[in-house]
C-alpha cells in the first residue's frame, strides 16, 4: 500500500498514512517523491503550488499558499494560512523541525 | 442481538441508564455534592452541576433539562443557599416528572457534614426506588444519538469521522435522531453543507449558524483549533472542519436546534453552539464536554466521540462511545477506546467494516453494556454561562 493517500481527484495535497522518511513516492504522481522526512496523518504536495494559490484537500479548499511550494514538499502551519482564522500552534510540536 | 430494555420516562421518552444526579447550583456547593456521590463510587451516580453565582437563563435551561433527561432516574439538588439560581424552579420541574428529589441547603442543613449525610442517605434511598421501575421494550427509533470529535488530527478525516458518518446515516435510515454539532468546526463547510438542507429556507439558516460562528471566533481572536490538532497535520481551521464535517455523514439535514432543545422528529439535526448576539462570556465551549453536556441536554442518550491525538473523557448522564481514528493512538491508549478506525489507515479494515463495529458498539451501550470510559468511571461535566434566542421557524421540521 502507498504511504499516501490523494483524498479527491481535484487535490493537490496527499496524506500519510503512515510516517514517511524523505524520499518515498507520492500515489500516482510520477517521479515525485517527499523532499522532507513526513510525520503520519500530515500532508505533502504531489505538485508545485504558487504562492496564492488554494491548497485543495477533500476536493474543497483548506486554505492558501503564503509562499511558493515545490512538489513533494511539507504542507503545513508554515507555508499556507486559513481564509478564516489564524491557525495557534506550538512551533516546536507542529512537526516542522525538518523543514 | 441483546434486545434494548429502555426506563419508560412520564414524558415518553425511554432511558438507557437509570442515574441519580447529584448537582449543585454553584461553586460554593461542589465540594459537598461531591462528597456525596464519593460514597457511591461504582455506582450510577453522577455530579453535574453550574459554578456560577450570577442568574443565566441558559444555565437554568440546561439543568431542567439534565435534571429530566431520560437516563436519569432521581436528582439531588445541593445549594448552598445564597446564589442566584431558581432552586425552586428546578425541583418543581423535576417533581413534576414524577422523579424522586429533594434539595438541600447547605446553610439550612447544619454545614457541610449533616448535608452530605442527608445527601447521602437521600441517594440510598433513590437507588433503590428507582432500581424496581419497570423496563419497555426500546428500538433504533427511540434513540438520540450524538456525534463529537475532539483531539482531531490528521487521521480524523479520513478513519473516524467517514466511519462514524456512515454509521449516523444507518441510524437516521431507522428513525433514530441524531445530532451533529460544534458550527465553529464548519466554517468552511457552509456551502456543501446547505446542499443538504431538507428546505431551503433552512439552507440559509445553516449558512449562517456558520458565518455566526466565524464572526465570534474572529472576535476572540480563536478558531476553534488547539495546538495540538497541528501537531497532528491539521494546518487551518477548514481543513479540520472538513474533516469533522464528514461525521455528519450523507443524510438530509432536518433542523437546526440549540442546546436544550428536542428535535421534533426523528433525522439529522446540527446543534448550533455558538451564542448569539454580542460576544459575552468567552468561549463558547472551552472543552469538549461542554458540547457533549448540550447534546445531552437535548436528548442524547449516547455520544460517539472521534479521536485522533487521544482524548480518554467519558460524560455523567450519557454514556460515550469513543472511536479512535489514528492507529498509533489507538495502541497507546486501548484501554480507552471502545472501536479502532485507525485499521483503516493501515488498511486492515474498510469504512463500512467499522461503520458495522460502531453501529454493534452502539445497540450493545443502549442494551446496558458498560463503554471504557463508563468502566474507568470517567463522569466528565462542564457547564458555563452563555446566551441564545430561540432557534427561528425556518430552523425545525414540522412536529410529526
Amino acid at each position: 500500500m502507498s504511504a499516501f493517500l490523494k483524498l479527491s481527484p481535484q487535490d493537490n495535497v496527499q496524506v500519510a498514512l503512515r510516517a514517511a522518511p524523505a524520499g518515498t513516492p507520492l500515489s500516482g504522481a510520477g517521479s515525485v517523491v517527499t523532499l522532507t522526512d513526513v510525520s503520519m496523518a500530515h500532508k505533502v504536495t504531489d505538485q508545485p503550488i504558487p504562492a496564492g494559490a488554494l491548497v485543495v484537500k477533500y476536493g474543497l479548499p483548506i486554505g492558501v499558499a503564503t509562499q511558493d511550494i515545490p512538489a513533494g514538499a511539507h504542507v503545513h502551519v508554515h507555508n499556507i494560512r486559513s481564509r478564516y482564522t489564524a491557525t495557534h500552534y506550538r512551533a516546536e510540536e507542529a512537526g516542522l523541525s525538518h523543514d | 442481538m441483546t434486545e434494548m430494555l429502555g426506563y419508560a420516562r412520564s414524558d415518553g421518552r425511554k432511558g438507557i441508564r437509570n442515574v441519580v444526579a447529584v448537582a449543585y447550583l454553584v461553586e460554593c456547593a461542589h465540594f459537598v455534592a461531591r462528597e456525596v456521590v464519593a460514597e457511591f463510587r461504582g455506582q450510577p451516580v453522577h455530579l453535574i452541576g453550574f459554578p456560577g453565582c450570577y442568574p443565566n437563563d441558559y444555565a437554568q435551561a440546561m439543568m431542567e433539562r439534565l435534571c429530566t433527561h431520560p437516563n436519569v432516574g432521581a436528582v439531588l439538588l445541593v445549594s448552598l443557599g445564597c446564589e442566584s439560581f431558581n432552586r425552586s424552579r428546578l425541583e418543581a420541574v423535576i417533581a413534576a416528572t414524577g422523579r424522586p428529589v429533594e434539595t438541600l441547603v447547605i446553610q439550612k442543613a447544619g454545614g457541610s457534614r449533616e448535608t452530605i449525610r442527608k445527601g447521602a442517605a437521600f441517594v440510598a434511598r433513590a437507588l433503590e426506588e428507582i432500581a424496581t421501575l419497570p423496563r419497555v421494550p426500546m428500538q433504533v427509533s427511540d434513540l438520540t444519538v450524538a456525534t463529537i470529535c475532539g483531539g482531531s488530527d490528521g487521521t480524523s478525516g479520513i478513519s473516524g469521522n467517514p466511519a462514524a458518518g456512515l454509521a449516523f446515516d444507518a441510524l437516521v435510515k431507522q428513525g433514530a435522531t441524531c445530532i451533529f454539532e460544534e458550527t465553529g468546526e464548519l466554517i468552511g463547510c457552509e456551502h456543501i453543507m446547505a446542499e443538504r438542507a431538507a428546505t431551503p429556507e433552512l439552507a440559509e439558516e445553516l449558512k449562517a449558524c456558520v458565518a455566526k460562528a466565524a464572526r465570534y471566533y474572529e472576535t476572540l481572536g480563536y478558531g476553534s483549533f488547539a495546538a495540538g490538532n497541528a501537531t497532528g497535520g491539521l494546518s487551518t481551521i477548514e481543513e479540520k472542519s472538513l474533516g469533522a464535517y464528514v461525521k455528519s455523514g450523507a443524510s438530509p439535514i432536518s433542523g437546526i436546534i440549540k442546546p436544550g432543545d428536542l428535535p421534533p422528529t426523528g433525522g439529522l439535526y446540527l446543534m448550533d453552539v455558538v451564542p448569539d448576539g454580542e460576544v459575552r462570556f468567552g468561549f463558547p465551549n472551552i472543552a469538549d464536554n461542554a458540547e457533549i453536556v448540550e447534546m445531552i441536554a437535548s436528548g442524547a442518550h449516547l455520544t460517539l466521540f472521534i479521536t485522533g491525538r487521544g482524548s480518554v473523557v467519558g460524560s455523567a448522564i450519557s454514556p460515550v462511545i469513543k472511536i479512535c481514528a489514528n492507529p498509533e493512538t489507538y495502541r497507546a491508549l486501548a484501554g480507552d477506546m471502545d472501536v479502532n478506525a485507525g485499521a483503516v489507515i493501515e488498511g486492515e479494515k474498510s469504512l463500512s467494516e467499522v461503520a458495522e463495529e460502531i453501529l454493534a458498539r452502539i445497540m450493545a451501550t443502549a442494551a446496558g453494556e458498560e463503554t471504557r470510559s463508563e468502566g474507568l468511571g470517567h463522569q466528565e461535566f462542564i457547564l458555563t454561562y452563555k446566551s441564545f434566542t430561540p432557534a427561528g421557524p425556518a430552523c425545525l421540521p414540522k412536529s410529526a
